[in-house]
Formats: structure tokens, C-alpha cells, sequence
């Protein structure tokens, strides 16, 4: 397990220390947020009602920029050909920069989004809920996301295939995500939201195993 | 030890690039591989490392650790340098390090592994910061730093001067004599010792 | 002893059968869609709340069927091509993605027709539409993958990786909307009992249009393997004119 904990390490320290890409991943989430009240209309009733989807669908949007880097910048210097000849499958290869990217995009992002929150007029009562639920349904975010920067690694117009390929995936995590928060909203609070976030849990575990072995299948392909 | 190829036909694209090749590289010996561009130097190589699928044929390791794969007890060493600008020379090497054996390294195989490509006072610098022949050396010192008994070199003296080539030639007898085995697609003579060539224009035309 | 599959694998064989079968398999396909749309025209009865619109679903049903059966034939000769590696495989897989992209538009287009009497709009986010439009996104990503790389083999074990995680996640796609519909209005199940004077024109015209699927299914593949033969006869062609000996038009 060594390789694979040198590989999140690695993965980290280069996200932080080049930084540009987490910069821009949350400044696109910030801007796409302050967009919607400017198309919409300064409506506060209807903001405060639309403000889970916008800051979901803001940070699935951020989220899938910073996605098409994951295995690009290895495969340009060659990284990729050393870590397929390494201690561990590629299959932990893949799961290990999944977590990285979780790590260095997915929790920023959901600690960001209370504070737009609050320029959407969300209720207050449902901030934990919303950083619980984008915390726990993130992972599944980037695990599946790992599987369309795994395909589209060599792809003439990468990035827009990516969304293409990505987005319909992560259509459930979407739903119960924004379902959490709206059962935190309504009359039964904990009941409503407990099986959201179990649902959100299942989602991000079924990513989590199924994610690392198409992505790795996709890598094998491409050493080619 | 030996990688045994037999009968190997290797595709790409639709194309046969390799037909008909059969070689064995006994422990302590290198194989180097010439040839003109497109004779498959790089395809053949990316086979041993398991990367290509083979269309025919079957390339194997004798009396070698029978827990891993051919691949994973080898150093491949490509066109790029696989060392991140953004990271140290010695963070480089030190998760290669940590990567390739999965266990810590130890500091004195990443000091002497860099001191051998004449990188020691580069050690704290940022790739960024390098040469295209330092960066070169950067990404060789990986062999030495890492002990995998097989080296998979694709043109590894691409960039480098004579004098870095000489260290490299140096770093690969001291491979050999230990025991190992080297395969080296190469443009350039390279001073190596026990070493045969293998021509993929013959085997064509021959062919 | 080979099995069939086996057999059909040589595409040479693959091109006699098809070929001998390919104009039946057309003829059945028209004979069985023109009864069928003459029951549905001519014999079968309006419905009593929908009036003469209910005949769209003769379409509207056979494309919906067609658009899950074919993204389940590209599943399983996905499945072949990255298991077997049966040679037909990725020809089979190529050649079913754009007619279920079709049958799913069309189920999606006609859908929406017939929901324009009964909800007064053209588009509802309905459980059922908007699952299909969801299988019509996948398409489209199996499609634009495949065209966005060069290297052919690379393209077809690429998208047959994206086919099999897309039928991984498609359960729980469906899933997930049934339970976000529930969440966001009341029940809307339109489709309640086919009344029996329906079923019959109904299944003539499913099995009609599963017969067209076939027929186009294997001229596309058909298709598919002469190009492939082309393509293979003028790389061959390309190796032999240049001008310099030997290995010098190899790739590296």
C-alpha cells in the first residue's frame, strides 16, 4: 500500500502546489453560481427555491474541468508508462488519483458551496445538510469522472466529449443529492434526508469499485 | 534469468510492424536494438513491457521472481522523462522510489542513484528548472534508484551530451555484471559491454 | 464441434449468410409493418379517452422497445469484443449505435407528439421521456467517442468500455428518476391497460419493427466489413508504392 499512498501524495502535493487548477475549478463554480440570480432575476423567494439544483449542477460543472488533467499531464511525460510497470495494478492507480481528486477539488468545492449559498438565499437550515450531502456524493464524482478522463485521453475534442460521456453519469447523484436537501427542507427532516444520504452512499461505493476498473480497462487500451 | 521471445508478429494500426522474431536475453547480457525509424525499436520494446498486445508469438522470463510479471520487475525508460516539473528532482525519484518497490526508500540508493548522473547539487531544484539533459538524467536516475533487475531503455541517450552518455553506458554495465538484463533501442554506438545487437531492418529484409 | 457463433465469426462466412438472409429477413419486415399499420388504420378501434391519437403508440412502443434492445445488443457484443474478442464483435457494436440512436429519437419524438393532446405541451418531464432522453445522451457519447479516435482497434475496445459502464449505471439512472418524478408531481401513469383490440396490432407492429431493426442491423454490418476490407486492401496497397525499400512506411 505504500505505492498506492505515494500516488495520493504525489497527486496532492502537485494539485496544491501548481494550484491553478483547484483556483479554477472554484472560480468557475463562483461565477456560475453569481450567473443565475443575474438570468434569473433577483427574485429571493425564487432563488432560495432553486438554490440546491444551481449549486449542485454548478459543482458538477467545476468539478468535470479540472477531470480532463487527471490522467493527461501523466501521459504527456510519460508518468503513465512508469506507473503501469509499478507495485500495484492499474486499477489502484486509477483509484488512487480518484482520491486525490476528490481530495483536492471535491471537498473544496463542498465547503465552498454554503457560502454561495448564502448569495442564493438558501435557507439556512439546510447548509449541514448540503455540505454532508455534496461530501458524501462527491466521491462518486470523481470516480466516474476517472472512467471519462481514462476514455478520453487521446480524443480529438477531450474535454467536450467529457462532459458528454460524464454528465449523464452522474444524473443520480445529482437527484438525491438535491433530494437531501430538499427532505432537510420539508416536514419530515431527518427521515427524508437519512435515506437520501444512504441512497448518495450506495451511489458513491458502486463508483468507487466500478469507476478504478473501467478507468484502468480504458488506460490498459491506450498503452497501446 | 532470461527473457526468452519466441515467433513474436506484433500490429499496429492494421500493420505488421514485427514478423517472425525470435531472441533470447540471458542475465548480465544487453540486447541492443537498431534499426531506422519506424523498424519497430519502440513497438518492440513496448511488447516486452507488456504494454502491446502480441498478435503471435510469446515473450517470457525465465528464473525470475515468479510472484510478478515481466513488467513489473522492469524499468521502462520512454521518449518522455516521467519527472513532474512542479515536484524536486529528489521528490521526483523519491516517490519513484516509493512507487516501483512500495516500500520507503532508502536515502542512500536516491543519493547515490543521483550523485551517479551528476545531479547532487540539482537535488532541491524544480524540474522547471533543468536543462532538457538534466531533466534527461532525472529521468534515468529512476534505474538506479529502484532495483528491478530488467531495463527497458527507448533511445535513452535522446538529449543527453557524450559525457552523460558515457554515464549512462557506465550505469548499464554496472546493471549487467550485477546479474541484469538490458534491452536499448538506440540511434547512437554505445559503449556497452557483453552486449549484441539485434538489426529490425535485416530481420525485414530477410523477411 | 463450432458453435454457431463460432462459425459466423469468419466474416466471410458472416457475408454469404447475411447475405442470403438479409433480403427475407427486408421482405418480412415490409410485409409485417404494412399489415400492421393497415390493423392499426383500418381495424382497430380509437381509444375511448385519447381518441385517434392513441395510434402514434403503434410507433411510439415498438421504438421505445427497440431503443433498450439495441443498447442491450451493443452491451453484449461489447461484452464479446473485450472477453472473446470475436472479430464481429466491434462490427455488430458499430453498426447497432446510430439505428438505436434513431429508434430512440423516434420514440422520443413521437412520444412527445402523443403527449401534446393529453398534457396540452409538447414536453413533459415525464419518468418514461426523460429516461429515454437520458439512453439518447448515452448514445450519443458511444458515438462521439468512437468518432473522436484515430486508431480504429483503440476507438471499438474504447466505446465497448463505455457501452458495459453504461449499462452498469443505467439501472440506477432509471432509479433515480422514477424517485426524483415521484418527489416533484403525483403519479402520471398514463400508460394504464392495453385494451386486447390493441394488442394485436401492437405486438404485429413490434415484431415488424424489430424485423427492420434486424434487416438494417445487418446490412450496416455488412457495410461495415467491406469497408474494413477496403481499408485493409489500401494499406496494403500504400505499403507496396513506397518508393523506399522495405520497412520505411512502417509506424513507429
Amino acid at each position: 500500500m505504500t505505492a498506492f499512498f505515494a500516488l495520493i501524495k504525489r497527486d496532492l502535493r502537485l494539485a496544491f502546489r501548481e494550484g491553478g487548477a483547484l483556483g479554477t475549478a472554484l472560480g468557475f463554480f463562483v461565477v456560475v453560481v453569481a450567473l443565475m440570480p443575474l438570468g434569473l432575476g433577483p427574485d429571493l423567494k425564487l432563488l432560495s427555491r432553486i438554490a440546491s439544483g444551481v449549486l449542485w449542477i454548478a459543482l458538477l460543472l467545476s468539478a468535470l474541468l479540472s477531470l480532463g488533467r487527471m490522467f493527461e499531464t501523466d501521459y504527456e511525460d510519460g508518468s503513465l508508462d512508469v506507473l503501469a510497470t509499478g507495485a500495484v495494478p492499474l486499477e489502484l492507480v486509477a483509484a488512487a488519483k480518484s482520491i486525490a481528486h476528490w481530495l483536492s477539488t471535491g471537498i473544496p468545492l463542498a465547503v465552498l458551496a454554503p457560502i454561495l449559498g448564502i448569495l442564493l438565499n438558501l435557507d439556512l437550515a439546510a447548509f449541514p445538510m448540503l455540505v454532508a450531502a455534496m461530501l458524501i456524493g462527491t466521491p462518486a464524482v470523481s470516480f466516474l469522472g476517472a472512467v471519462g478522463a481514462a476514455l478520453t485521453l487521446k480524443a480529438r475534442r477531450g474535454g467536450l466529449l467529457l462532459a458528454l460521456i460524464v454528465l449523464p453519469l452522474y444524473i443520480p447523484t445529482l437527484i438525491f443529492g438535491i433530494s437531501a436537501l430538499s427532505a432537510a427542507l420539508g416536514p419530515d427532516a431527518a427521515g427524508g434526508s437519512a435515506s437520501s444520504l444512504m441512497i448518495l452512499t450506495a451511489i458513491s461505493l458502486v463508483a468507487a469499485v466500478l469507476g478504478p476498473v473501467a478507468a484502468a480497462a480504458a488506460l490498459r487500451i491506450q498503452l497501446h | 534469468m532470461q527473457i526468452i521471445a519466441e515467433n513474436l508478429a506484433i500490429d499496429r494500426g492494421g500493420r505488421t510492424v514485427i514478423d517472425g522474431l525470435s531472441f533470447t536475453v540471458p542475465s548480465g547480457e544487453t540486447l541492443v536494438l537498431s534499426g531506422s525509424n519506424g523498424a519497430g525499436k519502440t513497438t518492440l520494446l513496448r511488447a516486452v513491457a507488456a504494454f502491446l498486445p502480441l498478435t503471435r508469438g510469446s515473450i517470457r522470463l525465465e528464473d525470475g521472481d515468479g510472484e510478478k510479471s515481466l513488467s513489473e520487475q522492469a524499468h521502462v525508460v520512454g521518449h518522455a522523462n516521467a519527472a513532474k516539473a512542479n515536484l524536486t528532482v529528489a521528490e521526483n525519484l523519491a516517490f519513484w522510489s516509493r512507487f516501483l518497490a512500495s516500500k520507503p526508500p532508502s536515502g542512500g540508493r536516491v543519493a547515490a542513484a543521483l550523485e551517479h548522473f551528476g545531479l547532487a547539487g540539482l537535488a532541491d531544484f524544480p524540474v522547471a528548472f533543468l536543462s532538457a539533459g538534466q531533466r534527461r538524467r532525472a529521468g534515468l536516475a529512476r534505474l538506479l534508484a529502484v532495483d528491478r533487475p530488467i531495463w527497458l531503455l527507448d533511445e535513452p541517450t535522446a538529449s543527453l551530451d557524450a559525457a552523460s552518455s558515457d554515464l549512462l553506458s557506465r550505469a548499464v554495465n554496472l546493471h549487467t555484471h550485477a546479474g541484469g538484463i538490458a534491452i536499448v533501442a538506440t540511434h547512437l554506438p554505445l559503449a556497452l559491454d557483453r552486449a549484441r545487437e539485434l538489426n529490425l531492418d535485416k530481420l525485414r529484409h530477410a523477411a | 464441434m463450432q458453435s454457431w457463433t463460432q462459425r459466423l465469426a469468419n466474416p466471410t462466412r458472416f457475408m454469404q449468410v447475411s447475405g442470403t438472409l438479409l433480403p427475407w429477413v427486408a421482405a418480412a419486415a415490409a410485409a409485417l409493418i404494412a399489415y400492421g399499420l393497415y390493423l392499426v388504420f383500418f381495424v382497430a378501434p380509437p381509444d375511448y379517452q385519447q381518441g385517434e391519437t392513441v395510434k402514434i403508440m403503434y410507433i411510439h412502443v415498438p421504438s421505445a422497445w427497440l431503443a433498450l434492445m439495441t443498447y442491450g445488443l451493443i452491451a453484449i457484443s461489447s461484452f464479446g469484443l473485450l472477453v472473446f474478442r470475436h472479430p464481429l464483435a466491434d462490427v455488430s457494436a458499430k453498426a447497432a449505435a446510430p439505428i438505436g440512436a434513431a429508434f430512440t429519437l423516434l420514440a422520443l419524438i413521437t412520444g412527445s407528439l402523443w403527449g401534446k393532446p393529453m398534457w396540452g405541451t409538447y414536453w413533459v418531464w415525464d419518468a418514461r421521456l426523460t429516461s429515454v432522453l437520458i439512453l439518447f445522451f448515452l448514445y450519443l457519447g458511444l458515438m462521439a467517442l468512437r468518432s473522436s479516435l484515430d486508431d480504429e482497434g483503440t476507438a471499438a475496445k474504447l466505446t465497448a468500455v463505455l457501452a458495459l459502464v453504461g449499462t452498469a449505471i443505467l439501472p440506477i439512472i432509471k432509479f433515480s428518476v422514477e424517485w426524483w418524478n415521484t418527489l416533484h408531481q403525483p403519479s402520471t401513469n398514463f400508460t394504464s391497460t392495453v385494451d386486447p383490440s390493441m394488442r394485436w396490432p401492437l405486438l404485429i407492429m413490434a415484431v415488424g419493427f424489430t424485423l427492420l431493426f434486424i434487416a438494417m442491423h445487418l446490412a450496416a454490418m455488412r457495410n461495415e466489413v467491406l469497408r474494413r476490407r477496403v481499408k485493409a486492401l489500401r494499406l496494403q496497397e500504400a505499403a507496396s508504392r513506397d518508393g523506399l525499400p522495405a520497412h520505411a512506411s512502417a509506424a513507429e
